[in-house]
């Protein structure tokens, strides 16, 4: 099952660039949160420092508070283990090239020492089937590579490795914008299937898609958190102007 | 920027204003032929009709296909949804003038009497509402459109006087029937302009300010 994360007063610097400022909001669980606004807003450093990848720039540092459940993401934790209980999808599909359909689910599984081929098998099936894709893939599973597969399978591929390990929450840096619409609705259908059971964070520049999957509704703009609250309200009559501005493309 | 999409709705507010100025002619027309009775301004009411439905629907698929190809949010979407409402109250702003100058046509078969009601009174006021409730859309007022509602109260209290003086002179003197019931039916397709002068002021309060105040407190006997 998901769980809540919490942020609390998270600032965030790349060198001396202050790209997240006193970012605090309730993320609640088996959801989904859309984050949007325009490129450079902070958005993706904001779930990039809710796995702890943005440590992972040597010139990047965050503070602040993030909790996930009660795990205290930067105190009580190791990144590793953190990106364990914590998947994440991004915009382009990354499959590893040379490895197989069923290599490529269970990468995060073997990283994470596990080698029992009866449950490497069923975490294969139960992932890909909770990825929509099992159906089409079962039969080609050791014989095709995962670069083989279209783009909207590779992603969905991507999504069945995160769930691989079993994750709580799933975070999706624009998941969707190199896919064309049919499989754009494919992931879609699936975020809207797997809120059930995890926490999804998902960073879009498609405020359709936005308003389409996500319950509640984030906008970020100049590092800043200007407004979060339901989705309905934001895209239908958000609080503050720049919310406004920015979703009506009265922005900049 | 989206330049386009915004000249778009702007496109859509004088189209919706073109078919507002239609439509207030069309009951300034009729009033004016009730009160001269003169039958050729009734035909120009009835004539004028199909001009506004024309438009009608033609800001309907403007707002149709905004809605569709531009997949609007928040003010704008709000502002497509208000467009679409109005102009079907327009639309039956300009049925109401239609309903008066066939009424006025069939009054031209009885004696021109004074009847206990002022009809022009009446028609002046729901035709300021009106004009106040587009006055408030043009110039994105939800106060100026708040103060719409105050006037319906007046054009109903009107509309209720004038049914009970008819109805009282229909006891009184029978054979005056026909011309105050033509009256009478006048009255209430004048209150109905005000109903729809009511609904475009709340169409307004919701593109301005996101609140939906149809029905609030709405007490009917």
């Amino acid at each position: 099952m998901g769980v809540g994360i919490l942020v609390e007063n998270l600032n965030a610097w790349y060198g001396s660039t202050h790209t997240l400022q006193d970012i605090n909001l309730h993320i609640p669980a088996n959801h989904a949160t859309a984050l949007i606004g325009p490129s450079g807003c902070g958005k993706s450093t904001f779930v990039r420092c809710l796995n702890r990848m943005h440590e992972t720039n040597p010139i990047a540092r965050a503070t602040g508070v993030v909790k996930m459940g009660d795990v205290d993401v930067y105190r009580d934790a190791s990144p590793v283990e953190i990106r364990r209980r914590v998947g994440m999808v991004f915009q382009r599909p990354n499959p590893f090239p040379t490895m197989s359909i069923y290599d490529n689910v269970i990468s995060g599984l073997k990283l994470n020492g596990f080698r029992n081929r009866r449950v490497l098998d069923e975490t294969v099936e139960r992932s890909l089937r909770q990825a929509a894709l099992w159906e089409e893939v079962k039969d080609d599973l050791k014989k095709k590579s995962g670069a083989s597969l279209s783009g909207g399978q590779q992603q969905r591929m991507c999504i069945a490795r995160a769930l691989a390990v079993d994750p709580e929450v799933l975070l999706m840096d624009e998941p969707a914008s190199a896919l064309d619409p049919v499989s754009t609705s494919k992931i879609e259908d699936l975020i809207f299937q797997l809120k059930t059971q995890y926490t999804i964070v998902i960073v879009t520049h498609n405020m359709q898609q936005a308003a389409r999957v996500a319950e509640n509704t984030g906008f970020f703009l100049n590092g800043k958190l200007v407004e979060f609250d339901s989705t309905h309200k934001i895209f239908t009559n958000p609080r503050d102007k720049r919310t406004e501005d920015y979703i009506t493309g009265r922005f900049g | 920027m989206r330049v386009k999409f915004h000249q778009s709705l702007d496109e859509l507010k004088e189209k919706l204003l073109m078919m507002a100025g239609m439509a207030e002619q069309a009951i300034q027309r009729s009033i004016e032929a009730y009160r001269t009775r003169d039958l050729s301004i009734c035909e120009l009411v009835l004539r004028s009709e199909p001009a506004i439905n024309r438009l009608e629907r033609e800001i309907d698929q403007m707002a149709l296909d905004l809605l569709a190809m531009e997949q609007p949010m928040a003010i704008d979407l709000r502002f497509i949804l208000s467009v679409i409402r109005i102009n079907a109250d327009l639309e039956r702003v300009g049925d109401q003038a239609v309903n008066v100058a066939v009424r006025v046509r069939a009054m031209g078969a009885f004696a021109n009497i004074d009847l206990p009601v002022d009809i022009p009174k009446l028609a002046e006021l729901a035709s300021a509402m009106v004009r106040k409730a587009l006055q408030a859309f043009i110039e994105g007022d939800a106060e100026m459109a708040q103060s719409v509602f105050l006037m319906d109260d007046q054009v109903d209290k009107m509309n209720d006087a004038a049914y009970y003086a008819l109805s009282s002179l229909i006891k009184e003197q029978p054979e005056l029937t026909p011309q105050s019931l033509n009256a009478l039916i006048i009255a209430r397709n004048l209150e109905r302009v005000g109903d729809h002068a009511t609904n475009i002021a709340e169409d307004v309060i919701f593109w301005v300010r996101g609140a939906d105040v149809r029905h609030a407190g709405a007490v009917h006997p």
